[in-house]
């Protein structure tokens, strides 16, 4: 038994090395693109604003301040310093909205991209993995998704399962899925070729066990550059439903819900339609720039553009 | 040729089926009867509701349901709007035009600008023209198209005063259609300033929904411009002494062209989506605004056949653009 373990410790210790090596990789790679760390930065501040939304926001979120109407920001004509980036049409505080909508667009993008990948990861493993006819029937109903304009398709899937934030979540997420199934099955028929999955075949492993501990694993680098492109996608999409009336619906803070509120004052309160409309670019561009440096560490076989 | 045009073709059929399925479900499968949704909050004594699911084939089961939508689709019926009681497909035909005509000037204004800046970007690599205009397609790329409209007519509609808000022609024209374009038709018509007011409600909600695929074909040519850049084909121009412009003009561009020609078709389906968005907030009255009414009018009939249509054209567009493919690039069509 002691001689086991004493040999087991050395492995141990190679193992968090090499694990110590790849990330040094991966960071070396990553950092070589200005913009992607620009973009986690952005990121990371966008995760503090959330997690610690009630203790920076200012003012309560919903809270109506019937004496400030309209307040514009402080700099501008007529501000005060009680509303820093204004008032909306029934007094509440936008910088307090601004900071609250952080949470929601994350759980958005969070929820939406793990429904797709499970789905998706389940569906192209299936496919990649048994080929044949299983392979066509699914291929077949993922292009089926796939000719759908997919702001269509979630908007159609929400008006039939009902307006509300789950349903726009689950909508989105059913038309992200098939990207995640294509990308997986595509990665798992060339990684099936390889010699190590006979081996582990010879060594009488499962399918379970192959599709699982052996192929998945190898196949998680383009995965993980498309879970953060359809993050962003996500935060975009689910504004946008928002901003339709088909998202989280009023009064929550909602990006592009408090921008379907704004819509009427855009021509006399500029900051109600600006900020929130902000938020979401640039939390969406540090997401995508994120993205861009990921694959670039990720996936070197990726065009560079 | 012929063959690898039918193999497409064939290929096809089992998506579009597959569509119609997916429409189909939509409101007869889907958790809910049909019914009690079109007559929303109101609701429906028993009666009526026996009537009306008598009359939309609704007691009928499902299977001879679908066969039944498939068999009038074929016809060309795709029944009639709850609200409006016109035949789907009229009200699409008459709506259509306004959609492609925002969606062919965008088209025209990223793929012009796209190309142009790709292809600038590319030959001058790494200078500050290439990292704004690659910066600026990114941030192109990540934009709320719905908020940079609004942006844009706050700015241009209302500080400057320069472009209208919403319609496609200002109201003090009046002329029959001909073609459905108002561009076209408003040049037919022969009234003066009719041309300048139809495209001055253009120019806003096209460049809003140009925003993306621009942004997309830009970083898309410059990528496919460098690659081709570097083929021993165009370092063999170089070297016999061929000025700049033919070797960019017709060695490298000609040859990058073919992904982004691919490039272009597939923003047809952004395009289509955009639409739902830009149509909205200029109240452009095409496909995409239709559809939203709808939804909120739950003009389900109407719902079921546009998302249909819009699936079916977007595929024939890809197809098309997957024969062009074929066309351009001899290669394919072999395989």
């Amino acid at each position: 038994m002691s001689d086991t373990s004493n040999l087991a410790a050395p492995v141990k210790l190679s193992d968090a090395a090499i694990r110590r090596r790849m990330l040094a990789e991966f960071w070396f790679y990553f950092s070589q693109n200005r913009g992607a760390v620009i973009g986690l930065a952005v990121f990371i501040c966008l995760v503090l604003t959330a997690v610690f939304a009630a203790a920076l926001a200012p003012h309560d979120p919903t809270t109506q301040y019937r004496e400030a109407l309209l307040v514009p920001p402080v700099w501008a004509e007529g501000g005060s310093t009680q509303f820093l980036l204004g008032s909306d049409a029934v007094g509440r505080d936008m910088l307090s909205r601004l900071i609250f909508g952080a949470q929601y667009s994350l759980f958005i993008g969070i929820v939406v991209v793990s429904i797709a990948l499970f789905g998706g990861v389940i569906i192209g493993l299936l496919a990649g993995f048994f080929g044949g006819w299983i392979d066509s029937v699914i291929m077949r109903m993922m292009d089926v998704i796939l000719a759908f304009p997919s702001l269509l398709l979630a908007l159609v899937l929400v008006a039939v399962l009902g307006p509300g934030l789950t349903n726009a979540m689950i909508a989105i997420a059913i038309v992200y899925q098939p990207h995640f199934a294509r990308l997986t099955r595509a990665a798992v028929m060339s990684e099936m070729k390889r010699e190590y999955v006979s081996a582990a075949r010879v060594a009488g492993a499962g399918n379970l066990r192959l599709m699982f501990k052996t192929i998945l694993p190898n196949c998680l680098g383009p995965l993980i550059v498309q879970a953060t492109l359809s993050f962003s996608s996500a935060v975009l999409d689910s504004a946008a439903l928002g901003f339709l009336g088909m998202g989280a619906q009023p009064p929550s803070p909602e990006w592009g819900t408090m921008l379907a509120e704004a819509r009427e004052f855009i021509l006399r309160a500029w900051w109600v339609v600006t900020f929130p409309g902000l938020a979401i670019l640039i939390s969406v561009l540090a997401i995508n720039l994120m993205g861009d440096g990921l694959r670039d560490a990720l996936d070197p076989k990726l065009k560079r553009s | 040729m012929i063959r690898f045009i039918l193999s497409k073709l064939l290929y096809l059929i089992p998506t579009f089926l597959g569509i119609t399925i997916i429409a189909f479900s939509f409101v007869r499968i889907l958790p809910g009867d049909p019914v009690l949704l079109m007559a929303g909050e109101r609701g429906v004594t028993p009666e009526r509701h026996a009537e009306l699911s008598a009359q939309l084939g609704y007691d009928q089961p499902i299977v001879m349901q679908y066969f039944e939508f498939l068999g009038r689709l074929l016809q060309g019926d795709m029944g009639n709007s709850l609200v409006t009681k016109k035949p789907v497909l009229e009200e699409f035909l008459t709506l259509f035009p306004a959609t492609v005509e925002l969606g062919l000037c965008a088209i025209l204004i990223a793929t012009v600008i796209g190309v142009t800046v790709g292809v600038l970007a590319a030959i001058r690599r790494g200078s500050w023209f290439d990292q704004i205009s690659m910066t600026l397609a990114l941030v192109g790329f990540s934009m709320p198209i719905f908020w940079w409209g609004l942006l844009l007519i706050i700015f241009f509609s209302g500080i400057l005063g320069w472009t209208p808000v919403s319609g496609r022609i200002s109201l003090l024209y009046y002329f029959p259609d001909a073609t459905g374009f108002m561009l076209i038709d408003s040049l037919l018509s022969g009234q003066k300033g009719a041309f300048t007011s139809a495209l001055s409600h253009l120019i806003l909600p096209s460049l809003v929904l140009a925003t993306i695929p621009l942004a997309v074909i830009a970083r898309q040519t410059r990528s496919a411009m460098l690659e081709v850049m570097g083929e021993d084909y165009v370092r063999t121009a170089r070297a016999k002494g061929m000025p700049q412009y033919r070797v960019i003009g017709i060695h490298a561009l000609r040859n990058a062209m073919v992904p982004v020609v691919t490039t272009i078709g597939l923003q047809i389906g952004v395009l289509m989506a955009g639409a739902i968005l830009t149509e909205t907030i200029f109240s452009w009255p095409g496909i995409g605004k239709w559809m939203i009414d709808s939804i909120s009018r739950r003009d389900y009939p109407v719902v079921q056949s546009g998302l249909l249509l819009i699936a079916a054209l977007v595929m024939i567009v890809n197809l098309l653009v997957d024969l062009t493919y074929g066309l351009i690039n001899p290669r394919i069509r072999v395989k």
